[in-house]
Order: structure tokens, then sequence, then C-alpha cells
């Protein structure tokens, strides 16, 4: 089976009043219907090089890449009517805060119905039964009634359960989660992480998960790629985290306090590279 | 003496009450945490003590004083809160100069410009930040000066409202770094709130679990480090850091 997603020498730039920053530089990988993390810290380009496979990079912010290929298209040659096609269709994206990605005028059950009939015409019925159907599977007990409610009158934790059912309901071949629980809390992080793993495994649909988190990437992919500065400088399968050769990877590892935390001091990255700001 | 000591506290927003019956000594030295999902009051109480959230009953003391339901200036000499976003706790067009000194000037304290290099030391700031704006800072950055602002009045207690979740793992680290030192150099007594229970470990001695505005259970943190909490409650959030 051909790869799922083909990217080869992805760049990404901004202009400046210094000239253009390149804040992706020449990222490559493959993935398959397999579940693949991109850990980095703020400004190593991890949520760009997201954007930039659905192609939501707007001027003046310049995309390039010898290869971006989503199941044999290219995505760069791509218009945005032919893009609309694909965005949420087959590709989609759940975004780190439910409360600003939500529509605060219309119900969960309207926003649901619109994700899936952009994209599909079905019966009312059927509509109807596909988005309670969803909200089960994302694990709402009680969707005939949270279907009519507004987002302002759920929860953080429900927001973005809701969010991963709109993403989920076109059934997408490749989902791509920015941070998604970055905003919930710890109790609630794990049991969203769960039902995306869930429903990613039981569709053999393809994940991309980017966060900060190593400890949370390596539980839930197969294959992890740690970018710094718009660079991949390793990539290493999940299980194999602690076995981290890169200086940077080793040090963020390090960085983290764990449970039984007995040392006097957490050892620090050297940033004397980038002193003088 | 007790840096903090809450007795029967309830803490209400208009009709809601959202904390109950909160009774807790902190004594001076102690670095305290208070853990718990959203919603459940921690950061709450920090507001009650630190002035923020008047409509309270119960008493509150800060350093053997009581605390009144009124802006209390000796409260606020004694106990400065940090909050968790530096991006949102710093006022965008005054320089770090002017916030640092500010509270000197409420409190009618002299020697301003001596005071604001000192402290902007005690938190490993270069001098030439002194005269910046917040926005050329980065979050690591701008987190330090927060916490050198609520140094500025010398206090004896800082409240600190999730300090690091807003910042990446290596500057979380030296953020924490930094008030391991300040608290070992200056014997501050911290209370902490945080929803990360490693961070707990390398920074608290005891912790406090709350859930729907109650305190369910108070541990040592060895107990934490051992994985002896003995509510149900605790445990599950233990098991969601770990990840069962």
């Amino acid at each position: 089976m051909p790869p799922l997603l083909e990217v080869e020498n992805l760049r990404v730039s901004f202009p400046t009043h210094s000239g253009r920053v390149e804040v992706v530089k020449g990222l490559s990988f493959t993935l398959g219907r397999e579940r693949l993390g991109i850990v980095g810290e703020s400004g190593s380009g991890k949520s760009m090089t997201g954007r930039s496979i659905l192609k939501l990079i707007r001027k003046p912010g310049q995309v390039t890449a010898d290869k971006l290929s989503f199941d044999g298209i290219d995505i760069l040659a791509q218009n945005e009517k032919q893009m609309r096609a694909i965005r949420g269709a087959r590709i989609s994206m759940v975004m780190q805060d439910p409360k600003f990605s939500l529509n605060p005028v219309m119900t969960v059950g309207e926003q649901i119905a619109e994700a899936l009939v952009t994209h599909q015409k079905l019966p009312r019925r059927d509509v109807q039964a596909r988005i309670l159907d969803m909200l089960k599977a994302v694990r709402i007990n009680d969707p005939e009634r949270v279907a009519k409610l507004y987002p302002h009158e759920v929860s953080g934790g429900m927001g973005q359960r809701i969010m991963i059912a709109m993403m989920l309901i076109p059934e997408p071949e490749l989902l791509i989660a920015d941070e998604p629980t970055s905003a919930l809390d710890v109790s609630v992080q794990a049991q969203v992480l769960d039902i995306i793993d869930d429903l990613v495994t039981r569709k053999g649909m393809g994940l991309i998960l980017i966060s900060h988190d190593l400890a949370l990437v390596s539980r839930y992919c197969d294959r992890i790629l740690v970018m710094n500065a718009g660079r991949v400088v390793e990539e290493c399968a999940a299980g194999q985290l602690e076995n981290a050769q890169h200086p940077y990877t080793r040090g963020l590892l390090a960085a983290m306090p764990v449970i039984d935390e007995n040392r006097d001091e957490l050892p620090v990255l050297d940033r004397t590279q980038w002193a003088g700001t | 003496m007790n840096a903090i000591d809450l007795q029967n506290l309830d803490i209400s927003y208009g009709d809601t009450k959202v904390v109950f019956d909160v009774n807790l000594a902190i004594p001076e030295g102690e670095s305290f945490a208070l853990v718990g999902e959203s919603g459940s009051g921690k950061s709450t109480i920090l507001r009650a003590i630190a002035g923020l959230a008047p409509d309270w009953t119960g008493s509150i003391s800060v350093m053997g004083k009581p605390r009144s339901h009124h802006v209390d200036r000796a409260v606020s000499r004694q106990a400065q809160m940090v909050f968790q976003d530096p991006y949102g706790s710093l006022h965008p067009r005054k320089t770090i100069d002017a916030a640092l000194s500010e509270p000197l000037a409420i409190h009618g304290i002299g020697n301003r410009g001596e005071r604001v290099e000192a402290q902007l030391k005690a938190v490993g700031l270069d001098q030439r930040f002194r005269f910046r704006f917040p926005h050329q800072l980065s979050g690591g950055q701008r987190q330090r000066v927060a916490i050198a602002r609520a140094l500025m009045l010398e206090p004896k207690v800082l409240l600190l409202d999730e300090p690091t979740s807003a910042l990446d793992v290596s500057v979380q680290a030296e953020i924490l770094n930094l008030l391991k030192r300040l608290r070992r150099e200056q014997g501050l007594t911290y209370l902490m709130v945080t929803h990360n229970l490693p961070v707990v470990s390398f920074l608290c001695d005891r912790l406090a679990v709350m859930r729907h505005g109650r305190i369910v259970e108070i541990a040592d943190v060895a107990q934490l480090k051992a994985g002896q909490l003995r509510e149900p409650y605790s445990q599950e959030l233990l098991a969601a850091t770990e990840g069962g």
C-alpha cells in the first residue's frame, strides 16, 4: 500500500523586517495508517507542519516542498475549491481549545450535522442518527440532550469530545490533532486521548498527534519525531524514547520532573545559542 | 507560627458557593500544594488570601495576623501572588522597570532603583531587560519578571497559581529551579496551586487534594512519591498522571 502522506523537504517561511524567516526548514517524513507524534517546544515549527498539510497557512506565509502528497494528490497544486473537498472529509484537524473552535451560536447537534452534510447528502433522519451515534462514540452518555446544548453549556472536556465527534463524523482518513488536550485537566486528558486512540485504531485512520508533552506522545503514538527550531532532530519508535540519542531530546526528557522526584535541581537546556536576545 | 492559617473558610462568587469549610495550617517555611481538577476551588482559595475574592466567611490569617475583607496593605506586604499566564499578568504598555517599581510606590518605599536591580538579579535576569516591554521577552523571562514583581515587597509568603503550566518543559525546569532556590535563600513559604503532581513532588513538602470545593485529603509528599495516597479520588489523579 502506498503511504497515506508523503512530505519531502517541507519549508514554511514568513517575511519579517529583516528578510524571510524559515520556521520549518526542510522537513521530510512519510506516514502510513499509523500514529505519528510530533514533539517540540514553542516555536519549533510543529504546528506549522500540521497546518501546511491542510494548506491552512495564509499569505504572506509561504509553503514550499519537493513533495507534499496525500494519497497521491499533490496538496500544493490544489486550489481552494479542491482543498475544501479534502479538508474535513479526508483530512481533519482537532485544535487546541474547544472554547475558540466551536461556533457559540449553533447548538452542538447543528454543528456536527454541518460537518457531515457539507461533504455528504443524506436524508435528515439518517443525519440525526449518525450524530447520536457519533456522540455515543465519544462517550457522551446522554446524546439527545447534549446535541441540543450550546457550546457554553458544556465543560472543556466535553467540548473537546464534541470537536472530535465533529472531526470524525465525515470519516476522514487522516486526523491531525494539534495539542488536543493541553487546555484540559489531567484527569480528562487521558479520557480524550483514549477516545481518539480508540476511534483511530478501529477505523484504521492515520493520526498525527502534535504536542509538547513527550510522555503523552510516547504513550499514544507508534513513532515520534522530535523537532527543534524547524528541523527534525530525532526520529524513533515510541517505545525507544528512553534510548534517545540526540542531546536535545535527552535534555527535554531530563528536564521533566517525575512523580518520585529526588533530584535537588532539574537539568536545564543550554540556551547559550539563543543568548543575546 | 503559621504562615497561613485558614479556619472554616467558605468562599462564594455571588450566590454560588465554591469553597466549603476549608481548614488549613501552613507553618512558616513550608511549601504546600493544592491539587485537584478545574473548578475544585483551589485557585479561589489563593484569590481569597490575596484579597481578590472578597466574599468569604470564616477566618484567614497571614503570618499570624487575621485578614480583613477589604484591601489589606499589611497582607500585601506579607503575601504576594504569581499568576499562571505570564502573557496576561504584565501590563503591556509598562516597562519591566515600571511594573517592578509600582508596588514600591504604592507602599511608599524609597530606594526603588536599587531594589529593582536587586530583584532582577535574584530571579536571574540581566539588567538590560529592565527598560524593555513585556512583548520583547520570552514566556520564561516574563514569568521571571512576574516572580520578581511578587518579591518586590519582600513578602514572606508566595501564592503561586499554576506558575509553570503555560511554559515549555525546559523553561518549566528553569522556573522550578528558580522557585526552589528563592525559597532556600529567602526562607519563603509557598502555597502553590497545580494539577501537575510531578511538580509537587519536586517543589513541595505537603499537599492537599481538593474536589468539589472541599479538601478530601492532606498528605505528605513522601506518601505521594510512594503512591500511597489514601482517598480513591487522589489515587485517580495519580493514575491519570502516570498513565495508568
